[in-house]
């Protein structure tokens, strides 16, 4: 029988977190952006605080009209000519995809870096049935080629030196052992050059779907989504319902406040908006162009509160890079679509399947992922309702509810927590009977008398 | 009970494992001229069960600690943490409960101990000396939850001969988290490795913290892997500055 999801996580944490080169890369890499960050925050804003409130309630408005915003983005995205297909899970927005492939006589894929798509696992997915994909972001192609999923929701390849990525394109692509970064890039960039000009079908994310004039918004730094969007025959964007913004204007915050979280950039090199296919008289872009608007799960967060403000999420990675947990873990221990604590705050909800009530308790709910938040999420505080609720649906097992309720029991009178205490007293030498060394270190001993004791004896005689 | 009467909160790590702790905060109170006020059928705020998530078992505890400390007038509490958890979590706690009134009521009369000297301008009256190189730990829940920024170190900073240093990209957290800690002591313990690194890199001769969590937690990892500086509570170093403890303690 496979480990629990939980039994998993716990093995793989431990194994992270005694890794002290993974941990210097990782912190290395964070490094790098975290001051540009905080002085971009300082610079580009006038008030930053101000900035992520507003955009907070910009991202709420948009929850709150969200069923009349997707229909707004769908009138507009078809009267140009473009389809929109909604996908109320996984499945179904594969089959779009394959529908669509079937139709318009696809054979290859190029894809953009598009973590909504990783909840389809669309590329094993497409392999599976017969086609050629190719990420075209560098991170991504990066992972791809190693055969893992992406580490971080920005930085997929986080966790990868030049060194590594050097034997990598070494055994899969033949290069130079040696080769440096510039070089690794422009072999990267040969490969996929040919691909976009080549593939039937392109595919990318979306960060932004605009309402009120039917748009898709797509960031990016390379370049590629750009390609992909314009070479192939027919261009597929995937995007989750909870990334619609009310209005164009809207981008005048939500552009500098994405790119400055995410990768500590004022703006990112290439901000593409797409409203349809190529239309007439143009010269570049795709004869069809879809629209798949997924679900996923996220009716589920929308339909509960406190929970929905977790849809306001644009995925900066902003609070992964903050956590604590995340950089002693990594991005892979998860298990999930999305990590760190914004992953472990919608995977619960966005799986359903009452497997992942474990990710809500590896956090020590510093905080700092709620001080980072863009858009204003209270994720550390979500962090504790989740844990609330796996009590109330009776996914924690046996064990610690019933310590919990015992501790309390005890503590809800003086009288019983003295007992209590010379009882622990008198039994602590058993501990390692009960309690494993590992965890046992963890334990101080009790102090010979308790504070109230002290009290009596010292106080009495004042 | 005079205007200068002040309740303790003894948090139940201090209870019974760190009583010196809630000495030290004696000594120090009263050394400033305040009454103090013990309240023994106090036992905890509730939170290792609002934490994990049982949040009917953690209404009978903060229930009892409310009936405990209703009638106070001001409550000083050694740590950010169980300040946090009256002041910031009980309203949400007690939501849709019938006291929720006199838990809400609460929460603006407790402080936490460094708080509280900074309010009531205690950095003036300190006559405290302690010649040492100092590195302070400020903890999550009083940074983040109650936003405390520099009440701690507005005391640190009047102690003659104390250098105060600080670690790049504060504050961070030491690991601790409570039930986190155990659940996954692994990831908890690399958390206060790194940590302690961070100091260690400062050649600090004392740590100094407000939350017996994170003290307990970084002394327990600082035995682990031979981090040498003492690991205090802030009231701790305040008592042996101002040469409060007493011969036979």
């Amino acid at each position: 029988m496979a480990p629990s999801l939980e039994a998993q996580f716990h093995k793989d944490a431990a194994i992270k977190a005694g890794d002290l080169t993974h941990r210097d890369k990782i912190l290395r890499a964070i490094g790098v952006n975290d001051e540009k960050i905080e002085a971009l925050k300082a610079s580009q804003f006038r008030d930053w605080e101000a900035a992520r409130k507003l955009a907070g309630e910009i991202k709420d408005e948009a929850q709150a009209r969200l069923p009349e915003l997707l229909e707004s983005f769908e009138r507009g995205i078809n009267a140009r000519g473009g389809k929109v297909l909604w996908a109320e899970d996984a499945a179904e927005a594969r089959h779009h995809v394959l529908e669509i492939a079937r139709r318009h006589n696809a054979r290859s894929f190029i894809k953009s870096k598009s973590m909504t798509t990783e909840e389809l696992d669309l590329n094993e997915f497409l392999e599976g049935a017969g086609m050629k994909v190719f990420e075209s972001d560098l991170g991504e192609l990066i992972v791809q080629l190693a055969g893992q999923k992406p580490y971080h929701i920005i930085t997929p390849a986080m966790h990868m030196s030049k060194d590594d990525i050097a034997k990598l394109f070494h055994e899969k692509l033949g290069s130079d052992r040696d080769a440096g970064a510039a070089e690794l890039t422009m072999i990267a960039r040969r490969l996929l050059r040919k691909e976009f000009v080549s593939a039937d079908v392109g595919v990318t994310g979306a960060n932004f779907l605009i309402a009120d004039e039917g748009a898709v918004v797509v960031l990016e730094n390379e370049g590629n989504a750009r390609l992909a969007m314009a070479c192939p025959r027919v261009h597929i964007a995937i995007g989750g319902i909870e990334k619609v913004l009310p209005r164009m204007s809207d981008l005048a915050l939500f552009l500098p406040l994405l790119s400055t979280s995410g990768t500590g950039q004022q703006v990112t090199c290439y901000n593409s908006i797409v409203r349809g296919p190529r239309a007439e008289g143009e010269a570049d872009g795709p004869e069809h162009f879809y629209v798949i608007l997924l679900d996923n799960g996220r009716s589920r967060l929308y339909g509960r509160e406190p929970f929905r403000q977790a849809l306001r999420c644009i995925r900066c990675g902003a609070c992964l890079n903050a956590c604590p947990v995340f950089r002693a873990v990594g991005g892979h221990t998860y298990g999930t679509t999305y990590q760190g604590p914004i992953g472990s705050v919608i995977t619960p909800h966005l799986r359903g399947n009452g497997q992942w009530h474990h990710l809500p308790y590896a956090s020590s709910l510093c905080g700092s992922c709620t001080s980072v938040c863009p858009v204003n999420i209270d994720l550390h505080h979500l962090l504790l309702e989740n844990r609330r609720d796996a009590d109330e649906r009776r996914e924690l097992g046996r064990f610690w509810p019933l310590a919990m309720k015992a501790w309390a029991w005890v503590m809800a009178r003086r009288e019983r927590v003295e007992w209590a205490g010379r009882l622990a007293r008198w039994g602590e030498g058993l501990t390692p009977l009960f309690v494993p060394r590992r965890k046992r270190k963890r334990i101080p001993p009790l102090a010979r008398r308790s504070f109230a004791e002290e009290w009596r004896r010292h106080e009495h005689s004042r | 009970m005079s205007d200068r009467t002040v309740s303790l909160f003894i948090p139940c790590l201090v209870d019974q494992v760190y009583p010196e702790m809630g000495w030290a905060m004696v000594r120090v109170l009263r050394h400033l001229g305040y009454d103090v006020d013990y309240r023994p059928d106090q036992t905890c705020c509730g939170q290792p069960a609002f934490n994990a998530g049982q949040w009917e078992e953690a209404r009978q505890v903060a229930g009892h600690c409310v009936k405990v400390f209703g009638d106070a007038a001001t409550v000083v509490c050694p740590s950010g943490s169980c300040t946090a958890m009256i002041r910031e979590f009980y309203p949400r706690l007690f939501e849709d409960d019938p006291s929720r009134t006199a838990a809400v009521r609460l929460g603006p009369k407790v402080r936490e101990f460094s708080e509280f000297l900074h309010d009531q301008g205690a950095g003036d009256q300190l006559r405290a000396s302690l010649r040492a190189r100092v590195g302070f730990h400020n903890s999550c829940h009083g940074y983040r939850e109650l936003g405390l920024r520099d009440e701690a170190r507005s005391i640190l900073e009047r102690v003659d001969g104390l250098e105060l240093v600080e670690a790049p990209g504060e504050p961070v957290c030491c690991g601790f988290g409570g039930l986190f800690s155990v659940k996954y002591d692994s990831i908890a313990a690399a958390m206060a490795s790194t940590r302690l690194e961070n100091f260690m890199k400062l050649e600090i001769e004392l740590l100094v913290s407000n939350d017996p969590g994170c003290i307990m937690h970084m002394r327990q990892e600082a035995a682990e892997n031979g981090f040498e500086p003492e690991i205090l509570h802030l009231a701790e170093l305040l008592e042996r500055a101002l040469n409060l403890k007493p011969a036979h303690a």
